[in-house]
């Protein structure tokens, strides 16, 4: 059984062609002399599932750095993606803030912006399906795929680059927070646990986003999920309590798992909060947890099936 | 088929890089290949030219190992493509119909990543960059992004990145679909030096002066099937483009009257060398007489005619042998496939 490494000159199965096509004249002669066709073999020894899972997570290395260097090429995106918050925190904070009383003299600003990360996180869905949506429609996808690498690593470096982008994205958020006079109030540790939920979320989505990307039939399908996107991050306890609301939609709100991480990381920031008295408000650090967990059981093997599927 | 039972391997062997027997695939209730076969010799380039919808594509993917098939069996470089697709990835390039390249990195991070991604470390992946950039005529625009390129520019970039490896077989699924005259000529040289290297090329158009340009061997294939192969006339072998349009077409011949007055000399003289059933057809208005010639007697008739009238004291404007083109070709193919399906 030839595995990824060993099996190597299979695309160039007479030495000539290969290094003919690689000795243009420009071409040094040491790379000709080892034929372009012959991959790397970094693990001199190890099973084949060993070498198979360095692989896995080299590809999807590659991967995650394509979309390092696209940030690095458009630092620009950043602002745009993050247009939508930052100018609801202005709004809610500035504009609405003074008109806003979510009860027990809470400051508006404490209870606004960890909501606000929340949504951020609940958002960030349509920039996974965008993406992938982009790398299916320009045949890129279907390059990855025809290629001898990973097939995991398409679908494992969209994860880890969504993961990290988000991370950048609370990173510039929380400075937007601290300049507006936000503060938290948790210590370290809560802090930390606090934005590590926030993740948590967005790493359960990024399973939706690659689910409803490959389900997406072009851009402006995708583009659409706006429509599904605004609903999902506001009709909850990102800006206002569910309590608040009509019975029935106070109740929607209540079980919208951006509404569990909105108040786990409030409590965890130290931020006082009103929440009500319902079983769901008052597990919110456990539902914090559980939701996107149940979220990622339900979506990441769909996500793979349909991935899977491109090849039916 | 033209594989040599018991001798080739059913995946395709030294002989041939590319094997297919009896492809189907269906789309819902859409049959997309209805038992294709294909066999693509070592070292050529083969077209694939049909209609849109007419398979192509499917056929391609299912080759690349993009698509599985829905029954029959393929190989390519000598691996099946259902139980070896990795071994199949690793022996061809896939340019797809539209660019696959990234269009914020630059030309040059394009092809490091997907030499990366094609396993040759970080080293050997830019070292191979270099080459290739060169040798597609892209060092100086190796810093840019492609989304700033030209569309031929952009499938050169895109070629580059399908020949990473070198691969024994490279597909070209409609490589200048969308591409002004000037991109086409640049795909159309790019890919030329690539066969002198010794890849087998696969390639599907609908152009049918694409595939006169490049190809060495044409298969048509219409409503999943391969017409030509099928075709009697080529004794189960896929045809050479000039080999398809002597056997579908015959030549023709043509002669330009100059004085009207000749004209009945002049059809009776190209009467007599026309292929059985073809009538002559005049064109009053230019003085154009035109007929059939039975396949490989053309510069026989041509010659009898020139002389007939010269002896008879004629002369004309102009007089020649015309070869069909493909699109008559392939009108007459996909046409017999219709009557003899009705």
């Amino acid at each position: 059984m030839s595995s990824d490494v060993t099996g190597t000159v299979t695309g160039t199965t007479d030495g000539t062609t290969a290094a003919t096509a690689a000795g243009t004249p420009g071409g040094t002669a040491a790379a000709t002399a080892a034929g372009p066709g012959a991959p790397l073999p970094p693990p001199a020894h190890g099973s084949a599932g060993e070498r198979r899972l360095y692989w896995a997570l080299a590809d999807c290395w590659t991967v995650v750095r394509r979309d390092l260097t696209h940030l690095a090429k458009q630092p620009s995106v950043i602002a745009w993606q993050l247009g939508f918050p930052i100018v609801s925190v202005l709004l809610f904070v500035f504009v609405f803030g003074s008109a806003m009383d979510v009860g027990e003299g809470v400051d508006y600003k404490d209870y606004a912006m960890p909501g606000m990360f929340a949504m951020t996180m609940a958002f960030g869905f349509m920039n996974t399906a965008m993406s992938v949506v982009i790398d299916k429609e320009r045949g890129v996808t279907d390059r990855f795929r025809s290629m001898p690498m990973a097939p995991s690593a398409v679908v494992t470096g969209r994860g880890v680059s969504d993961v990290l982008h988000a991370a950048l994205d609370l990173l510039v958020m929380a400075g937007i927070a601290l300049v507006v006079g936000w503060r938290s109030d948790g210590g370290l540790f809560a802090t930390v646990y606090a934005f590590a939920l926030l993740l948590l979320l967005r790493f359960s989505l990024i399973w939706v986003g690659v689910w409803l990307g490959l389900i997406a039939p072009n851009q402006e399908v995708a583009g659409n999920l706006f429509a599904v996107a605004f609903p999902f991050g506001m009709i909850s306890s990102v800006f206002t309590p569910p309590s608040a609301m009509p019975d029935w939609l106070g109740a929607i709100a209540m079980w919208n798992p951006v509404s569990a991480t909105s108040n786990a990381v409030r409590e965890l920031y130290g931020n006082p909060l009103p929440v009500g008295s319902s079983w769901i408000e008052q597990n919110s650090a456990l539902m914090a947890v559980v939701s996107p967990l149940v979220i990622t059981a339900v979506f990441l093997p769909l996500a793979v099936r349909k991935f899977q599927r491109l090849s039916a | 088929m033209t594989t040599t039972p018991g001798e080739a391997p059913p995946a395709g062997g030294r002989e041939f890089s590319v094997v297919a027997q009896g492809l189907r695939k269906n789309y819902g209730d859409k049959r997309a290949l209805d038992g294709l076969d294909l066999a693509v010799p070592r070292g050529t380039v083969f077209g694939l030219l049909g209609p849109n919808g007419a398979g192509k594509t499917t056929a391609v993917r299912i080759l690349c190992t993009l698509s599985r098939a829905d029954g029959g069996s393929a190989g390519v470089g000598g691996h099946d493509v259902t139980s070896r697709p990795r071994e199949v990835r690793r022996s061809i390039g896939l340019a797809g119909q539209h660019p696959a390249v990234d269009e914020i990195m630059t030309a040059r991070q394009n092809l490091e990543m997907f030499g990366r991604l094609f396993h040759l470390g970080r080293a050997r992946a830019r070292l191979r960059a270099g080459e290739l950039l060169e040798q597609f005529g892209l060092s100086d625009a190796a810093g840019q992004q492609p989304k700033n390129f030209s569309g031929g520019m952009r499938r050169r970039l895109d070629l580059a990145s399908s020949m990473i490896l070198a691969p024994e077989v490279l597909f070209l699924d409609e490589p200048t679909t969308g591409l002004d005259p000037r991109g086409r000529s640049e795909v159309w040289q790019a890919v030329r030096s690539l066969t002198e290297t010794g890849t087998t090329v696969l390639l599907t158009t609908h152009y049918l002066d694409e595939a006169d340009k490049l190809a060495d061997r044409i298969a048509v294939i219409d409503r999943g099937r391969n017409v030509t192969d099928s075709s009697p006339a080529f004794g189960g072998e896929t045809p050479t483009p000039a080999a398809l349009k002597r056997a579908i077409g015959g030549d023709r011949i043509e002669v330009m009257a100059r004085e009207a007055a000749d004209m009945p000399d002049i059809v009776k003289a190209v009467a007599r060398v026309a292929a059985e059933g073809s009538e002559p057809e005049t064109e009053d208005a230019t003085g154009r007489i035109h007929a059939s010639v039975p396949a490989g007697e053309g510069v026989a008739a041509l010659t009898e005619v020139a002389r007939g009238l010269q002896e008879a004291g004629i002369t004309v404007e102009d007089i020649g042998l015309r070869r069909p083109t493909l699109d008559e070709v392939f009108l007459t193919l996909t046409r017999e496939k219709q009557e003899a399906a009705a």
